[in-house]
Order: C-alpha cells, then sequence, then structure tokens
C-alpha cells in the first residue's frame, strides 16, 4: 500500500493547480467557452471510463451497458432542477444514487451467475432505459428535455476528483483485492472465502453511481437532453475508454480518455471523415499495443522507480 | 483414534445428466489425520473435493463438517468455516502479487469496512498494515518472502504449488484438501513438496486430505487411504492392505491398458 501513498500526494496538489490555473483562465476570460467545454467533456468521459475500468477492468465483469447508467443519472437529474427546481449539487446526488439503484436491479440476478450473463443483462438494461424515457411525455420523449446550462468547470472537476479517489481507495484496500481476485480467478475466490456476488455487486453499483453522476453533468452541460444521446453506441464509446487505456489500468482509463476525447473533438468538424479517423486511431493503438495504452500499469508504477529508497525489487532478476 | 470425526460425509453422491460422476461415497476423517483419496483418471476424486467444498451441491447424502451439515453451502462460507483447498490444475491469481495472491485468503479475518477504506479512516490504515505483516510472515514460512512484489505468473512452476497451498493455509484452516500437488514435478521437487506437507501438518495442526494419482507417492505418507474408481469407492484402509489389494490393483492395471 505505502509505495503508492508516495506519488499520490504530488499528484493530488498537481491536480488542485491544474483546476486552479484553469478557473482563473476561465474567470480572465482568457480560455473560451469551446475550450472550457472541451475539458468539461474530457472530465466528464474521465469519470465514466474510470467507473466502467472499476467493473472492467477491476472486478472483471463485462458491462456493456453503460450509457443505460448515464442516462438514468442524465434524467433524473434534470427532473431534479427543471421540474422541482432544487440545486444542481442535490440533483448530481440523485442522479448518481438512482443510477446506482437501477445497478443493483440489474446486478443482483444476472451478476449471482457466472459468465456472460451480464453482458447480455446489461445491454438489454440500456435500451430498455432509453425506449422508457423514448415514450415518457413527462421528460419530453423523443423531443427530448429542456434543460438550463448548470455543468461547469468546478462541478465537474471536483466530481471527477470524488470519482478517481472513491475508486482507486477501493482498489488499493482489501476490498479491491477481494474484486480483482474475482477477475483472476472466480473459482479460486471463491475458494479463498471472498463472497464473490457481493463483490461484484458493489462494484457494480459503484460504477452506476459515477455514470450516473456523469450523466448528470452531461445533461446540465446542453440544453437539452435526449434518448438518443444513450444508444449503444455511447456504451461502446465509453468501453473502448477502458479497453485502448489498458484493461485493468486506471491511469490507463483517464489518458485514453483524454486522448479520444481531443481527437474526437478536433475531428467534430469534419463528421464525414471523423468515424474513419477515429477508427483508424483505434485499430493502429490495438495493433501496436494490444495491450492497451498503459497495459494493467499505473502512472504511479513509474514514481516508484525514483521515489523508493532502491534495492527493494532484487527479487526481479532471480526468476525467468 | 475414538474422537469425533471433523468430516463425515455420508452416502453423497452427485449426477451430471445421467453420469453418476460419484455415488454412495462414505468418508470419516478425524482431527490431525492425514488421509489419502487415489484413482484411476476420472474416479470422481476432483468431483469428491468439489462436493465437500460447495462447488456442487450432492443430489444425494450429507456432508457433515465439524458436526454440521453444510451441503449446500456457498464454497467462501465453507471456506470460512475452516475447509480450504488447492486445485489440480493450479488456480493462482496470475496476475496478482505474491503477497496479494496471501492476502486475498486474509481478507474474510480483516475486519476495516468498505467506507473505512474508501474514506482512508484509520481503521482503514491498521487493518491494511497488519494484514500486509501477517501475510509477509506468513509467505517467510514457506520461504516465498523474497517472491513478495512478484506477479504469481511468473514464479517457477513448483514455487506456483508452493504458493497456492500457502495461500490455502492462509485463510486458517482446519481441514486442507490438496488435490494432485504432486502433478507436473519432477521427483525433487515432489519430495520437497511431501516434506512440506509434513511440516505444515505438525505446526498448524492440519487434518489433510490429499488426492494422489501416484499411488506409490501416497503409500508413503498417508496413515489411511481410499480408493475411487468409477465414481465408487472401491476400498479403504492402511496403505499395506491397499497395496495388497486385487480390486485395486486391477483398477490400476486396467487405466495401464487404457492409456
Ligand atoms: N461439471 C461436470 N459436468 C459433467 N461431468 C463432470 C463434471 N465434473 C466432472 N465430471 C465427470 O465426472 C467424472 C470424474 O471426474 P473427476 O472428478 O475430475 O475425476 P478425477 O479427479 O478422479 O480424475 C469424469 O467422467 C468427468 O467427466
Ligand atoms: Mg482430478
Amino acid at each position: 500500500m505505502k509505495r503508492h501513498s508516495k506519488a499520490f500526494w504530488p499528484l493530488l496538489i498537481a491536480a488542485l493547480v491544474f483546476y486552479a490555473i484553469v478557473q482563473g483562465l476561465i474567470m480572465t476570460d482568457m480560455l473560451g467557452a469551446y475550450h472550457t467545454n472541451t475539458l468539461i467533456f474530457i472530465a466528464i468521459n474521465i469519470i465514466l471510463a474510470v467507473s466502467l475500468h472499476l467493473v472492467i477492468g477491476i472486478t472483471g465483469q463485462f458491462s456493456i451497458g453503460h450509457a443505460g447508467f448515464m442516462a438514468v443519472g442524465a434524467y433524473l437529474s434534470a427532473i431534479v432542477t427543471m421540474k422541482f427546481d432544487l440545486p444542481f449539487v442535490v440533483a448530481i446526488i440523485v442522479g448518481g444514487l438512482v443510477a446506482a439503484l437501477a445497478g443493483l436491479i440489474v446486478g443482483i440476478p444476472s451478476l449471482r451467475l457466472r459468465g456472460d450473463y451480464l453482458a447480455i443483462a446489461t445491454l438489454g438494461f440500456a435500451e430498455i432505459i432509453r425506449i422508457i424515457f423514448l415514450n415518457i411525455d413527462y421528460v419530453g420523449g423523443a423531443a427530448g428535455m429542456q434543460v438550463s446550462k448548470m455543468t461547469d468547470w468546478t462541478y465537474t472537476f471536483f466530481f471527477m476528483l470524488i470519482t478517481i479517489l472513491v475508486i482507486v481507495n477501493f482498489t488499493r484496500s482489501r476490498h479491491g483485492i477481494a474484486a480483482l481476485s474475482i477477475r483472476e480467478d472466480e473459482i479460486a475466490s471463491d475458494a479463498m472465502g471472498i463472497n464473490t456476488t457481493y463483490y461484484k455487486v458493489v462494484a457494480f453499483v459503484i460504477g452506476a453511481f459515477f455514470a450516473g453522476v456523469a450523466g448528470a453533468l452531461f445533461s446540465h452541460n446542453f440544453y437539452i437532453v435526449l434518448p438518443s444521446q444513450f444508444g449503444f453506441l455511447k456504451s461502446v464509446d465509453i468501453l473502448i475508454l477502458v479497453v485502448l487505456g489498458g484493461l485493468g489500468s486506471l491511469s490507463g482509463a483517464i489518458i485514453s480518455a483524454i486522448f479520444l476525447t481531443l481527437v474526437s473533438t478536433f475531428l467534430q468538424d469534419y463528421p464525414e471523415t471523423r468515424m474513419i479517423i477515429y477508427s483508424l486511431v483505434l485499430i493502429i493503438v490495438m495493433l501496436y499495443r494490444p495491450q492497451g495504452l498503459m497495459g494493467t500499469k499505473e502512472i504511479t508504477d513509474y514514481f516508484r522507480g525514483w521515489t523508493s529508497k532502491g534495492g527493494k525489487d532484487n527479487g526481479k532478476d532471480t526468476i525467468t | 483414534m475414538e474422537k469425533t470425526p471433523l468430516l463425515e460425509v455420508k452416502q453423497a453422491g452427485i449426477q451430471f445428466g445421467g453420469l453418476k460422476a460419484v455415488q454412495n461415497l462414505n468418508l470419516v476423517l478425524y482431527p490431525g489425520e492425514l488421509v489419502g483419496l487415489i484413482g484411476p483418471n476420472g474416479a470422481g476424486k476432483t468431483t469428491s473435493f468439489n462436493l465437500l467444498t460447495g462447488v456442487y451441491v450432492p443430489t444425494e447424502g450429507d456432508v457433515v463438517f465439524q458436526g454440521k451439515r453444510i451441503n449446500g453451502i456457498a464454497p467462501y462460507k465453507v471456506t470460512q468455516s475452516g475447509m480450504s483447498r488447492t486445485f489440480q490444475n493450479i488456480r493462482l491469481f496470475r496476475d496478482m502479487t505474491v503477497l496479494d495472491n496471501v492476502k486475498v485468503a486474509y481478507h474474510a479475518l480483516a475486519k476495516h469496512t468498505m467506507l473505512a477504506s474508501i474514506l482512508r479512516l484509520p481503521s482503514h490504515f491498521a487493518g491494511e498494515k497488519k494484514m500486509e505483516e501477517d501475510a509477509i510472515e506468513f509467505l517467510k514460512i514457506f520461504r516465498l518472502d523474497r517472491y513478495k512484489d512478484e506477479l504469481a505468473k511468473n514464479l517457477p512452476y513448483g514455487q506456483q504449488r508452493r504458493l497456492e497451498i500457502a495461500r490455502a493455509l492462509a485463510a486458517n484452516p482446519k481441514l486442507l484438501l490438496l488435490d494432485e500437488p504432486a502433478a507436473g514435478m519432477n521427483p525433487q521437487e515432489t519430495h520437497d513438496l511431501m516434506e512440506l506437507i509434513a511440516f505444515i501438518r505438525k505446526k498448524f495442526d492440519l487434518t489433510i486430505l490429499l488426492i494422489e494419482h501416484d499411488m506409490n507417492l501416497v503409500m508413503g505418507v498417508c496413515e489411511r487411504i481410499y480408493v475411487l474408481d468409477h465414481g465408487q469407492l472401491l476400498a479403504e484402509g492402511p496403505p499395506e492392505v491397499i497395496r495388497n489389494d486385487p480390486k485395486v490393483i486391477e483398477a490400476y492395471l486396467g487405466e495401464e491398458v487404457t492409456e
């Protein structure tokens, strides 16, 4: 555990300094709406990627309906702010909690079983959610629902930071080790006394919660929320962030969220070539780094080399 | 040995579709015993372990452990109640470190909550520190501490077997089930393994049920032996009786012909 906390404080301080600089630039009008929006998109995608990383990368459960939980958060938070006039923070938390509840309802029956039931269940769930919102007049049906812009850099940044902290702290504890062991070998994990269903459901619910938070930030960043924003392709987009980063690497998920958001933002003006170039980038990365950008490594692993006193890894060369 | 049995299997059996993989299984283990379970390939030895540990629920009969009927109980609960196992095909957490492999087994013994870990409360740090120290001490017993930061998959084969046994013991069992621990080992490694088994048995005050394909090996270390063939008990008794049992000889000869 100790070896990671060495990089923890420098990274946290760097993040806060980065936040302050950006916030300063926004307040002095030196950073325009376009670039601010790009940063907000990056942060939302980081929340989505990191929360799905917990489910797929850490616990090894193949969920392909993350956009469904995002939709729940997006709509529920919009109802809270637009219909009930409650503060945005309350809306974000309600969005997360209802998404978590949805996660619990989908997770308990499908995670009890071994195998690929979860993929099918989450895929179906996301479609059902989309179709439900499409058919509810209260939230505007296919025409969507008007939402005021409330998402700003500060909200997005701090919810992103909370997401990362919660998931890092979970992962680097006995609970995270239990979840990892399920990914590695569920039968052995069970045989070592781990309540595998419990940990799968917990990871899934935490993942759904933060997907809901991301959905709330997302819907309040546009002026409208539409069912079509949360289709299967959205789930695939999020999945790609995790796979591209390297399954099991949190820093990889973050890096690929930054990278791919930038790529698709730059290509925004060329919609016809955008999908082609986006796909090419993915193919190239997968050809040259099939294990993902980071493999299973973390950024902090690179800090270890020069922050530890050295000579600790002597076991390395005795094993071939 | 008129003590109460630690484990009692009564007429247990399991059926997969039409196949009776194990039937009428009767086993009794007393505290402190080292008992062998042998039989040709496909006899139902591994399936028997799966019946005992809750991986399969017996379709007939009962498994009684420490006086409690445990059939139908989830494997993790069986482990927490004091029965732990290794697997015929090593099942380590391959992409986790040696230390973390042992920590998984310690997990159930630690108390700090998930909320404490997420909020990094003092109980998290205390709990994790104790787990770490205990796990390292534990690895030292098995002379695996120098590998602690290696990924399990990078260990040499013999050490992987050793780690799997260490991990099973870290769960603090009273009964240890070993499924062909010597499989794939050379004679030297097998010899070391047998010494290890004798050592842990004393050190941890264990009862051991050992599956072994190689009859000679089991004869050397076990006090009593159960012989399984075609899912049914063929014989039971001390090594010298088993060695000369014509039915056992036939079962093993039959296998050599078919192999
Ligand atoms: N889950 C299962 N489904 C169907 N058949 C099984 C299952 N598990 C084991 N068997 C069958 O049970 C028999 C005994 O297998 P096993 O217990 O692995 O033998 P052993 O460990 O003695 O070599 C084999 O015929 C095997 O095919
Ligand atoms: Mg077997």
